[in-house]
């Protein structure tokens, strides 16, 4: 029954794939790759290849570690903008507004050439232990990312904690829940369901803003192509294969969230 | 003279003095508008900036429009064509696209206009950074439109229909000015974006705001300070953004039940 099924529900995947204009579509497109990849110079890839799996793999780095710690930091400041005293929601709050409201690229570059050409002034910093760090880019990228990152999702936060019906709430302070129990057990998880498909665009954007840490020096897969570009004088080769490579990535993070989302009951509040 | 011995001679100390010169008179000198100053160059590229989000939100505008009824009322292949671009558009980081469509753009005018006989031409930068932005922002508005026109109650379209409306007078009486209570929250998000994403533009060496900061920063040294300024601009823009968008989504609701009443 279950063999009969799974059957049926492949047959009717394969025929969203079978219409005619769908088929030839989907030849068209074939072609032109068969072309790209006969007609375009990629003599390049064996030297670059380590290089590049290197790229993809400090890229995807960088984004598991900003949305990680950028998702830690966004539910204090989503907690603090729905239920929190003025002084707590107004300081969130302030930092929301201009982690949003300016752009990613300059928030980058004044922590790495702002905060950068400040800290050599100070002697104290120059010898710490966190100078042969702060002489780096990546910590910088990471921070930058990591704010942006905070920054928005504290934002779908604050309406995720919101939207968690008051009842639920009640029940558990009747229940006699300590409030460090029902943020734990009740409030943080179903915000968080609520927050989940949001969170998926959110981490697909994160990806997206990768490729900006290459301007502060950062070897990621982005700069790999330009360095690419540079030494071989081609334009399009190392651009195809990198959107190539960002569509591969997004593709699988989509898949990822929807296989998560799936397990999550539907039915929530 | 003195002073300027000291600045070449320690370079920690030539930080910290164009920083943070210890007078409010030193920065409000690197910032003034007057030739001394960088105040104006920043002010340059902030019209710039504008003048590209403006222009790229339009054409992202149009290109949505059209995008919007061709996913909905479009044949198949039309259908398919589009739902590849807004896919591609949204799965590709914009910094990527707008290199690869910047030269590829650029290349493809000059092509046609050799294979015509005229001489390439260099395009301006505004005009290649409205195109590159407007092409990323009409995908995006293209999924905000569509889910716009969802929205409004298909009896109202039925009656438009059933008074006989011409397609084109449909859209102009009734879609457009029906859709825009839904349309103008996820319009007025990507009209953000946009101003923030000129800011990639830099990258490829167009002088708008983030580049002019960068260059004046780069020459007095005074980076903490011209970044700073750059992003109170930014914010600037965002927050007087807000202020119209509000007005313009209470005018568009006009008549509507409030969204506070209705819950």
């Amino acid at each position: 029954m279950s063999a009969e099924a799974t059957a049926i529900n492949m047959a009717a995947r394969a025929s969203i794939w079978l219409k005619p204009h769908r088929i030839v579509l989907i030849l068209i497109a074939l072609a032109l790759v068969l072309c790209a990849a006969l007609f375009m110079r990629w003599d390049w890839l064996p030297q670059y290849w380590e290089m590049g799996l290197m790229g993809i793999w400090r890229a995807l780095w960088i984004l598991a570690v900003t949305c990680a710690l950028g998702f830690a930091l966004a539910v204090p400041l989503g907690l603090a903008q729905a239920g929190g005293p003025i002084w707590f929601s107004a300081p969130a709050k302030v930092f929301c507004t201009i982690i949003r409201g300016t752009p990613l690229l300059l928030q980058l570059w004044l922590l790495y050439y702002g905060l950068g050409s400040i800290f050599p002034q100070y002697p104290w910093i120059r010898e710490s232990w966190l100078w042969p760090y702060l002489r780096q880019a990546w910590p910088y990228a990471v921070v930058a990312l990591t704010f942006s990152f905070a920054g928005y999702e504290g934002e779908v936060m604050r309406g995720a904690f919101a939207g968690v019906p008051r009842g639920q709430l009640e029940a558990a302070r009747a229940f006699g829940m300590s409030r460090w129990k029902i943020f734990r057990r009740i409030w943080l998880p179903q915000a968080f369901y609520r927050a989940l498909p949001t969170l998926t665009g959110e981490t697909v954007l994160q990806l997206k803003s990768t490729p900006l840490v290459a301007t502060i020096s950062v070897i990621d897969i982005f700069a790999v192509s330009s360095k690419v570009r540079q030494d071989t004088y081609l334009t399009y080769e190392p651009l195809l294969l990198l959107a190539l490579i960002y569509m591969t990535i997004t593709g699988i993070l989509v898949f990822a969230f929807s296989r998560i989302e799936a397990r999550i009951p539907v039915k929530i509040g | 003279m003195k002073r300027l011995t000291t600045l070449y001679s320690n370079p920690g100390a030539k930080l910290i003095d164009a920083f943070l010169p210890a007078s409010a008179a030193g920065i409000i000198e690197l910032l003034s508008p007057v030739a001394p100053g960088w105040g104006g160059t920043l002010l340059v590229g902030l019209l710039h900036s504008l003048e590209i989000a403006i222009g790229a939100t339009c054409l992202g505008l149009m290109i949505g429009t059209a995008g919007a009824f061709g996913k909905l009322y479009g044949g198949p292949v039309t259908r398919d064509l589009l739902a590849v671009y807004t896919t591609v558009v949204r799965a590709v980081p914009e910094l990527v696209l707008i290199l690869l469509l910047y030269y590829a753009g650029t290349d493809l005018i000059n092509q046609v206009l050799a294979a015509m006989g005229y001489s390439r031409v260099d395009i301006s930068g505004l005009a290649a950074g409205i195109f590159v932005l407007g092409f990323v922002q009409g995908a995006y508005s293209t999924e905000v439109i569509r889910g716009a026109i969802l929205a409004i109650p298909q009896g109202q379209i039925e009656a438009a229909r059933a008074y006989g409306m011409s397609p084109g007078l449909m859209l102009r009486r009734i879609t457009l000015p029906a859709m825009l209570p839904f349309a103008i929250p996820g319009l007025a998000n990507l009209w953000l974006i946009a101003t923030k994403d000129t800011a990639l533009l830099a990258v490829v060496g167009f002088f708008e705001l983030t580049l002019a900061t960068r260059q004046a920063a780069g020459v007095t040294k005074a980076y903490l300070l011209f970044y700073v300024a750059a992003g109170v601009l930014y914010l600037a823009v965002t927050l007087f953004s807000n202020l119209i968008i509000g007005r313009v989504e209470s005018w568009s609701r006009r008549g509507m039940p409030s969204v506070k009443e209705a819950r």
